[in-house]
């Protein structure tokens, strides 16, 4: 069991989203960084899509009163273990009455804490995310908050004992980065319906996130993006990373918590990898955009995914080796 | 079987690289909305677990996401191929889902705190705002914004008013709202820019329920009028 000594600001679990059910206006919700996610549990030998601890700038602290393997992605809030520094990106075991704390941001918006087996908590509608605004799924439908107890899945108890970091050759996984690469994107719907200006302008000028953002969206300071003439539009489905342009003409990208359809003109989408890059961008950062293209956005989709099962495999053969085989 | 009726004008458009979208004229039109709700049914049996369908007012999505055992870079082309196949062969008339279901509804005072306002607007007295609102051959078009929630077309054009020119911060649950064309219900306590002209004691949206939502595309829905005792009573016992 792992105890909730302070929760942090927001904190809540979350795995690869719920899907089917945006029929029915339920959003999927799910990591806003979902290659940190699936790091964060295949650095533990879980599936990809169990739920994950998603901290947002500010960690929670907290007891493990049993031992656990466990692994930190995604941003760097300088995550101590009994008050000695641990390292992201590779497992890390705790012992029963460790306390885990996490201190000054470093980089990034949103850490993830995977656990080996995976928190055990019930899926609703085959998602074990939180519906934070529905109120469901998680941990009871919420962020957590100081005296939660968080149980874990049993697990395999033996794996390799680990060298406190990884070994050479296998690929760091630092933080996505909103910048300074410009982050790439795809024609929307609509795009033709915007002026040249509105065109050159998200494509050419600094966009800054504003302080209004979070799960649901990310709000867009910058030039504003007007149509050529007014758009009388249905709500329509949308997905995450579309950016969509209500009235005035600021910008807004769909994230995780994202509803299921919208009626703002669509702009553009922002290419599936680089919304880890986005997601880890905070308020006052400052963004900017060039154009992609479809192909492009597939192939490297498809080559993450191909990376992505490349160092699953390599970390599970890592966690079985025979020779190693050690108790917790 | 009759002559299948060919699909509205559409579109085949992108929405990110992992989903397509079937656009038709962008109104609010059952005929439109009918064809959208066929082209649904239509691929549903031949899609794979790892896709999901979203059928709006005049446009259907089909989301996907990839599957680690079984890649297929042609995929989206497929996909692509069958769609407009299916499209070309038009659809067989069904008839909606047929069902009513009925919502009883608590107008004007707490429970609808712009019945007066529209009833103004419109030159109506409040009377009249609930008589035509619960006469109104309402029709559920999606199901979208948050879970469960209803979009329905019919309103009584007597009715027909803009969005708020100011949303509120918080709308309650259960509160039946119109704008423009349309009604809704919101399901969550949730922000909102409808007019509200009343509230009903069911759960539109109940997350462990084998089916989470009252509501479907397809049902015709009729508006009841009762009165705060008996919306206290009915809230009191079991909604659903």
């Amino acid at each position: 069991m792992i105890e909730v000594l302070s929760p942090g600001p927001l904190s809540s679990l979350q795995d690869l989203g719920r899907h089917g059910f945006q029929r029915y206006g339920v959003g999927p919700a799910g990591a806003m960084d979902e290659w940190s996610h699936r790091l964060a549990n295949l650095l533990v030998g879980n599936a990809l899509d169990a739920a994950t601890l998603e901290i947002t700038l500010l960690g929670p602290t907290l007891r493990f009163h049993q031992p656990a393997l466990i692994a930190i992605t995604g941003a760097d809030f300088t995550p101590r273990l009994d008050e000695q520094p641990v390292a992201l990106g590779w497992p890390l075991r705790v012992v029963a009455g460790s306390q885990l704390a996490f201190g000054r941001r470093r980089c990034g918006a949103r850490a993830y804490l995977a656990v080996r087996g995976g928190y055990a908590v019930a899926p609703v509608m085959g998602s074990r995310s939180t519906a934070l605004r529905a109120g469901f799924g998680g941990f009871e439908g919420r962020a957590l908050r100081k005296g939660d107890r968080l149980t874990v899945e049993p697990a395999r108890e033996r794996y390799a004992p680990l060298p406190p970091g990884p070994p050479a050759g296998f690929p760091p996984m630092d933080c996505p980065s909103p910048g300074p690469a410009p982050l790439r994107l795809l024609p929307g719907q609509q795009w033709a319906a915007f002026s040249t200006t509105a065109q050159q302008r998200l494509l050419g000028e600094a966009y800054v996130v504003h302080r209004n953002s979070d799960r649901m969206g990310y709000r867009l300071s910058g030039p504003a993006l007007a149509l050529v003439a007014p758009l009388d539009m249905v709500s329509e489905p949308v997905a995450f990373g579309t950016v969509q342009v209500p009235p005035d003409g600021q910008p807004i990208v769909l994230m995780a918590d994202r509803q299921t359809t919208g009626g703002y003109p669509k702009i553009a989408s922002v290419i599936g990898v680089d919304l880890p890059r986005l997601a880890q961008a905070i308020p006052g950062d400052t963004l900017c955009f060039t154009a992609s293209t479809l192909a492009e956005a597939r192939a490297l989709d498809a080559e993450r995914e191909l990376t992505l099962r490349r160092l699953q495999r390599e970390m599970t053969e890592f966690l079985e080796t025979d020779e190693c085989h050690a108790s917790i | 079987m009759s002559a299948p009726v060919p699909y509205p004008a559409w579109r085949l458009e992108t929405l990110g690289e992992r989903c397509l979208m079937v656009a038709f004229p962008s109104t609010v039109d059952p005929a439109v909305n009918v064809a959208v709700h066929a082209l649904a049914a239509a691929l549903e049996p031949a899609l794979p677990a790892n896709c999901e369908l979203v059928p709006a007012f005049s446009s259907l999505a089909i989301h996907w996401r990839p599957v680690p055992e079984r890649d297929d870079p042609d995929w989206a082309n497929s996909l692509s191929t069958q769609l407009q196949r299916l499209l070309a062969a038009g659809y067989q008339t069904t008839a909606d889902s047929g069902r009513e279901v009925t919502i009883p509804v608590c107008y004007g005072g707490d429970y609808g705190p712009d019945l007066a306002a529209v009833a103004a607007a419109c030159g109506l007295t409040p009377d009249a705002v609930i008589a035509r609102h619960a006469a109104s051959p309402h029709r559920v078009y999606m199901l979208g914004f948050t879970p469960g929630f209803p979009y329905l077309g019919g309103l009584d054009p007597a009715l027909a008013l803009p969005r708020r020119a100011t949303p509120r911060v918080s709308v309650p649950a259960g509160s039946v709202a119109i704008a423009r064309e349309q009604s809704g219900i919101y399901t969550l306590d949730s922000p909102g820019g409808w007019h509200l002209l009343g509230r009903t004691p069911l759960a539109l949206f109940t997350p462990q329920a084998a089916s989470p939502c009252l509501l479907r595309p397809g049902d015709r829905v009729r508006f009841v009028p009762i009165t705060p005792a008996g919306f206290t009573a009915l809230a009191a016992g079991d909604a659903r």
